[in-house]
């Protein structure tokens, strides 16, 4: 069956639904919305990297005039609970209560106030005073699991709450492996056998609105949250817990957010609100400065071993990755993280034999979360690099390379079904692939062939360095979306879905879909998302699952208003509903005969049959279809001072159809730039006792409109079966490419590799030295 | 102590302690377009025109803006008739959370003020003490320039 392309509205670029409205600078955002009466909200953060609070004197701090809560972990119930906003049950350790007897790296939570101002409220802070016992700290990964280290969760009561193996006594907070084939065989069979180790840093998500929330005590005695989240039931789920009340006492809105990528998939400041709006009785502002959103999440530092084996034909023989990730004091996200280092990198390629293991431990140090691209950034790195070497030591154009050994149309990979969730996988083959068109076409957009190979004279050397790349689309059998649709008396409809829209632009997309189906143009569908009293249930925002996911959910829910209304106007036009079709704001059947959608709704609503037509869908996958893309970068080097710009940078990408074109590239070209300065400059600094050294923009350096290379977004269309109109995910896989492109590029005018990340002018230089001193 | 300014070309008095920051002042106002986004200068978030050029309100005592013309987002056009700056933004794709927007924008006006014809180049100068997160900056670039060759044709 070949697909319907001629789309009326899907695959066009029509204006995002809420870009008017913030252009023109509207009160949409959670800080815009405070009411009158608002508390301020603080939280005193620990100045150790480990400490046991021997006693906290609040007394001082409750007695100030317009202080009107404090709490701490003297007059909170004890919750073991995680941060992850994941489904239940979560594959996260419950190693986290609100406030804890123990603090674990320099920046976590002692105490908080509400306070009638901002200033009171630091003011307050001040005034508590903390006894802290200093415990040794943990700052070295490769340290973690050693006899006689600091054990960060010695609290009796951290537990997993799914079967998968959790030992704190030995700062392991999460353990996985697989193996396919006899990895002998693959090193025995192979002409070459690279072995190398990688590492990437500390870095933030950086969203230019920090984590902001806002508690509001009701009069019937519930609790309104609003919040800056990418998991709004996820918030609720969790946050009841944390109170221990049941959900339906809270109701949780996302407004407009400002950014999120991950930071914002974590249930991290919303029960602090929500004790001091309950104590205090009043409504609660909870905004983190900068200086703690560098504190809040990041993204889970890794040292990653990757051994791989080749024939000189350039066939693989077998891959063993073996990765330890930092998830610093809490191990939220620790395990999933480090599973997609495998599962969205080992199948891009057809390896015979595979071994993966990935750890994750405690440190004293900030916590891992989930970021953008989630672990397969941070493995990307070393595959890509070492693919690239692979190719470069048998002579292979590294093009070639991965056009020889990438995973095909209906190929399937064993990965698919040893890796899930914390539990497996599930196996799947390859609905729709483009990566050899991305490959092709991105490889001409950059000048592949003609300026490879030619870093030219003088000091600054020119480059070449391409990777490929796979995601997914939502977790499979885990993840479910829900849309309700009803229509209205002018033939406009409501489409309510649980999604949640983080700028990225989901409303609109969704929206897409649905006027798809009804035959009607964006300005009939009025969209409202993420609202736990309003709108189904939906997952949220990550896994790249919203378009995919959420979007067929939406399709379903039209498709049966769709029936609902061809019914109607079959009555009214006396003609069979077989025959009917919804387009152009009407029901067309054939010559001549056609009926209004708000003729029809005014029928339904009113004149006869009265009936709301309104339908509601849900949806789960048993797939994750990947989107593919290849990347390609031109950078400069200069000898003498290390710096690598970055000139021009090519991402071709495979998502499916586009449901909006402009959207899918806005989508891929701030994710590119993302990870290119996360390859060049970004890195937290830390002195010897555990605290962050550059926790501000001035010293925390993200790339800017100056350092903005060429960015080239190419669209490769497929059509993804199971996927709305033919659509995969977009938003994740564009990350991961710059860090391998780029190092492989320096490659390309240097000839040294970069394996340790960021690539700094520092570390540029001292390997052209070593390599010098060769 | 009393402080009277002109906001979007109304004259306004604010009442305002010493220490506090222009960003608190209009956002306490209602001007809400004006975002926090790091307090230290660094992100431009909070980015208003005060005479014409483009300042960071979190960097501003309110004190220091006594009797000067501040402009926010909320002045840049109407519900019905946009500025060409909001409409090309919209356009092309370079409002994604929107957040970063209101400064961009206000940014862009003071350039396209100063410049009405400017280069790429002229534009990345502009906007580079603008952080966003979400776009790679293209699309704004892009709108920039789109919005001074619309203004240029009218």
């Amino acid at each position: 069956m070949s697909p319907k392309r001629d789309f009326k509205v899907v695959g066009h670029s029509v204006p995002k639904v809420d870009g008017m409205a913030l252009a023109r600078g509207g009160a949409l955002f959670c800080a815009d919305l405070l009411p009158d009466g608002c508390l301020y909200a603080r939280v005193l953060r620990s100045p150790h990297a480990h400490a046991r609070i021997k006693s906290i004197d609040a007394s001082e701090a409750e007695k100030m005039p317009g202080v009107h809560a404090v709490i701490h972990h003297g007059n909170l119930p004890r919750v073991m609970r995680t941060t992850a906003g994941q489904g239940a049950p979560e594959p996260s350790p419950y190693d986290f209560t609100t406030f804890d007897v123990k603090v674990r790296f320099v920046g976590d939570r002692v105490a908080a106030v509400a306070a009638e101002s901002p200033e009171l409220a630091e003011a307050a802070i001040a005034a508590i005073r903390v006894e802290y016992e200093q415990l040794e700290a943990l700052f070295d990964p490769r340290r973690a699991k050693q006899p006689g280290v600091p054990v960060i969760h010695d609290e009796p009561d951290c537990k997993v709450v799914i079967p998968i193996p959790y030992e704190p006594g030995r700062n392991l907070a999460s353990h996985v492996d697989m193996q396919v084939g006899d990895m002998e065989q693959a090193w025995g069979e192979a002409d070459v056998v690279v072995d190398r180790e990688y590492v990437t840093q500390y870095a933030q998500h950086t969203p230019i609105e920090p984590h902001v929330c806002l508690a509001e005590p009701l009069a019937d005695g519930r609790l309104r949250i609003t919040t800056s989240t990418q998991v709004t039931f996820h918030v609720r789920r969790i946050v009841a817990q944390a109170l221990e009340w049941p959900v339906s006492r809270l109701h949780v809105v996302k407004p407009r957010i400002g950014g999120g990528f991950g930071a914002k998939q974590e249930v991290l400041i919303e029960d602090v609100a929500a004790f001091l709006a309950l104590r205090s009785g009043r409504p609660v502002f909870f905004e983190l400065d900068r200086s703690e959103e560098f504190l809040s999440r990041t993204r889970h530092p890794m040292i990653i071993r990757l051994k791989t084996g080749m024939k000189s034909d350039g066939s693989l023989t077998g891959v063993d990755m073996d990765v330890l990730s930092n998830t610093g004091a809490y191990g939220t996200h620790g395990l999933t993280v480090s599973c997609n280092c495998g599962s969205k990198v080992l199948p891009l390629y057809r390896w015979p034999r595979i071994k993966f293991q990935a750890e994750s431990v405690y440190t004293n140090l900030p916590v891992g979360g989930a970021y953008r691209g989630y672990g397969a950034t941070q493995a990307y790195f070393a595959m890509e690099v070492q693919m690239d070497e692979m190719a470069c030591t048998i002579g292979m154009d590294p093009l070639d390379f991965r056009l020889k050994n990438h995973i095909r149309k209906g190929e399937t990979s064993p990965v698919f079904k040893a890796l899930g969730e914390g539990s497996e996988g599930v196996e799947q083959s390859i609905g729709s692939t483009g990566l050899a068109q991305c490959i092709k076409k991105g490889a001409r957009a950059i000048g592949w062939k003609r300026k490879r190979g030619k870093p030219g004279k003088g000091p600054i050397k020119r480059g070449l360095g391409m990777c490929t790349l796979m995601q997914g689309s939502s977790i499979p059998e885990v993840d479910m979306g829900a849309a309700s649709i009803k229509m209205n008396e002018d033939g406009s409809f409501n489409l309510l879905v649980g999604a949640t829209d983080l700028g990225t632009g989901s409303d609109t997309v969704l929206g897409q879909v649905a006027a798809e189906v009804l035959g009607v143009g964006m300005d009939k569908i009025v969209v409202r998302s993420s609202d736990t009293d309003v709108t189904p249930f939906d997952v949220g925002a990550y896994a790249s699952s919203t378009t995919y996911l959420s979007g067929e959910a939406v399709r379903k829910a039209a498709l049966d208003v769709a029936r609902q209304i061809k019914k109607v106007a079959a009555d009214m036009l006396g003609v069979s509903h077989r025959d009917c079709e919804l387009e152009g704001g009407a029901v067309v059947a054939g010559a001549g005969k056609s009926v209004s959608l708000a003729e029809i709704a005014m029928r339904s609503l009113y004149e006869k049959d009265q009936h709301q037509i309104a339908a509601h869908a849900s949806h789960i996958t048993h797939k994750s279809p990947p989107p593919f893309s290849a990347h390609f970068a031109e950078v400069e080097v200069d000898c003498e001072t290390g710096l690598v710009k970055v000139r021009k940078y090519v991402a071709a990408v495979d998502c499916g159809t586009a449901i909006n074109p402009r959207l899918a590239e806005g989508q891929t070209e701030g994710g590119v730039l993302n990870g290119i300065s996360y390859a060049l400059c970004e890195e937290y600094l830390f002195d010897e006792k555990g605290r962050m050294r550059n926790d501000s923009f001035r010293d925390y350096k993200i790339f800017s409109t100056r350092d903005l290379p060429e960015l080239v977004t190419i669209l490769v269309p497929t059509y993804e079966p199971t996927g709305p109109y033919g659509a995969k995910s977009v938003s994740e896989i564009c990350i991961n490419g710059p860090m391998p492109a780029i190092s492989n590029a320096i490659f390309d005018a240097v000839g040294v590799r970069l394996r340790t990340a960021p690539f700094t002018p520092e570390r540029v230089l001292a390997a052209l030295d070593a390599k010098g001193a060769e | 102590m009393e402080i009277h300014v002109k906001v979007n070309d109304k004259p306004v008095t604010w009442n305002v302690s010493p220490g506090e920051k222009l960003l608190d002042v209009l956002r306490r106002d209602g001007y809400l377009s004006v975002k926090f986004g790091c307090g230290e200068g660094d992100c431009g978030a909070c980015t208003v025109l005060v005479d014409g050029r483009a300042m960071r309100a979190c960097l501003l005592l309110a004190g220091q803006v006594e009797g000067r013309a501040i402009t926010t987002v909320e002045a840049l056009g109407t519900p019905d008739a946009p500025h060409p700056l909001q409409t090309a933004f919209v356009e092309c794709g370079a409002v994604q959370c929107g957040y970063c927007t209101p400064g961009m924008l206000l940014a862009a006006y003071a350039l396209l003020r100063e410049n009405p014809k400017p280069s790429e180049e002229d534009v990345r100068e502009a906007l580079d003490g603008n952080l966003c997160r979400c776009t790679g900056y293209k699309k704004i670039i892009e709108a920039v320039l789109l919005a001074a060759e619309r203004m240029g044709r009218s």
